[in-house]
């Protein structure tokens, strides 16, 4: 067994110490937002947080998380309300959304340490994120609103 | 010399010269420390480099100011502490890149010869600290494991400890520029 904080709840989940991230989330305890994307490592889109530090959930083992507080889409607020997903409604940044979970938790941890970015160190920081829908531009105003910039 | 072999001191002791022995190993040791497992996180930029061609690292990523990448986007963000084999991603230790003073890519032999005796550009090392970190360090030890299908780096990480030493017990003596290898 396998413990550790999801969402601010303590879980013990029955994993292989190998099983990724995103499969405990999404298969074991139901945590679906987090999407699947490429596997590799390569588009974002099932990015989360560990101690608020983004992962790509899909290459993360479990047990790199054990002891530790993991923050999905579905935790980043209660009530769904958190800046970014505010501004996200707002800007109506999304077209197909399935990568914008990992696109919103990136934001959040990149706002988390540089609550002031530029338009150079979002396009940087988000650079890993990919979204097939193009929807960049309002992915960056959307951060540049919450940024107040 | 099969290959992907390394030459051990002992295939050197036909160079009387000490000096011109001591050379002779550091061009054996740069078949390491020039090979693409070793160079492609020593950029003279901030972007790492992959494969055998040194191509930009994809996704595109930065070096940052503590040259582990940048917020929402450091090298831990994907790699993990070992190579994550299905997803073909390469792991190991604190997986960063070497600071911008130990710039190696399309560096020659003697470049980095220098560069590693000089302590303004190698971490403030002393010789044997060099020595310690090239034989031991579990990142510097991925170039002879990165799985997938990398090629790694000649010969093992223990033979090019036993090489660097035998180089500095000889002198550290630098190749000249002319050396062909």
């Amino acid at each position: 067994m396998i413990e550790l904080t999801v969402n601010g709840a303590a879980q013990r989940v029955d994993a292989d110490e190998d099983m990724p991230l995103l499969w405990v989330l999404r298969d074991l305890l139901g945590l679906t937002g987090t999407k699947y994307g490429c596997g590799e490592a390569l588009c974002g889109a099932c990015t989360v947080h560990i101690d608020g530090h983004t992962v790509r959930s899909c290459v993360t083992p479990i047990r790199r998380a054990a002891g530790r507080a993991v923050t999905t889409i579905e935790g980043l607020s209660k009530a769904g309300d958190h800046p970014l997903q505010r501004a996200w409604v707002e800007l109506g940044v999304p077209q197909c959304g399935f990568c914008q979970a990992g696109q919103i938790m990136t934001a959040a941890a990149l706002l988390a340490e540089n609550p002031k970015p530029t338009d150079a160190e979002i396009d940087h920081s988000l650079a890993g994120n990919l979204c097939r829908c193009g929807t960049y531009l309002r992915i960056r105003a959307a951060v540049r609103k919450v940024a107040g910039t | 010399m099969a290959t992907g072999a390394l030459r051990a001191p002992a295939q050197f002791a036909a160079i009387a010269e000490p000096t011109a022995r001591s050379q002779a190993m550091f061009i054996e040791a740069s078949r390491v420390l020039t090979h693409a497992r070793c160079v492609n996180c020593h950029p003279p930029d901030d972007t790492p480099r992959q494969g055998d061609t040194h191509a930009p690292h994809d996704p595109p990523v930065l070096r940052g100011t503590e040259d582990r990448g940048i917020p929402a986007l450091g090298c831990a963000t994907c790699h993990q502490d070992r190579n994550a084999e299905l997803a073909r991603v390469p792991g190991a230790p604190d997986w960063h890149l070497a600071p911008r003073s130990m710039v190696w890519l399309g560096k020659s032999p003697a470049q980095i010869c220098a560069q590693l005796k000089d302590r303004s550009r190698n971490g403030d090392r002393t010789l044997a600290q060099i020595q310690h970190h090239i034989a031991t360090d579990r990142l510097v030890g991925w170039g002879w494991e990165p799985g997938a299908d990398r090629a790694p780096a000649p010969g093992t990480q223990a033979q090019l400890g036993e090489l660097v030493q035998a180089w500095i017990d000889t002198g550290a003596a630098c190749p000249t520029e002319e050396v062909k290898r």
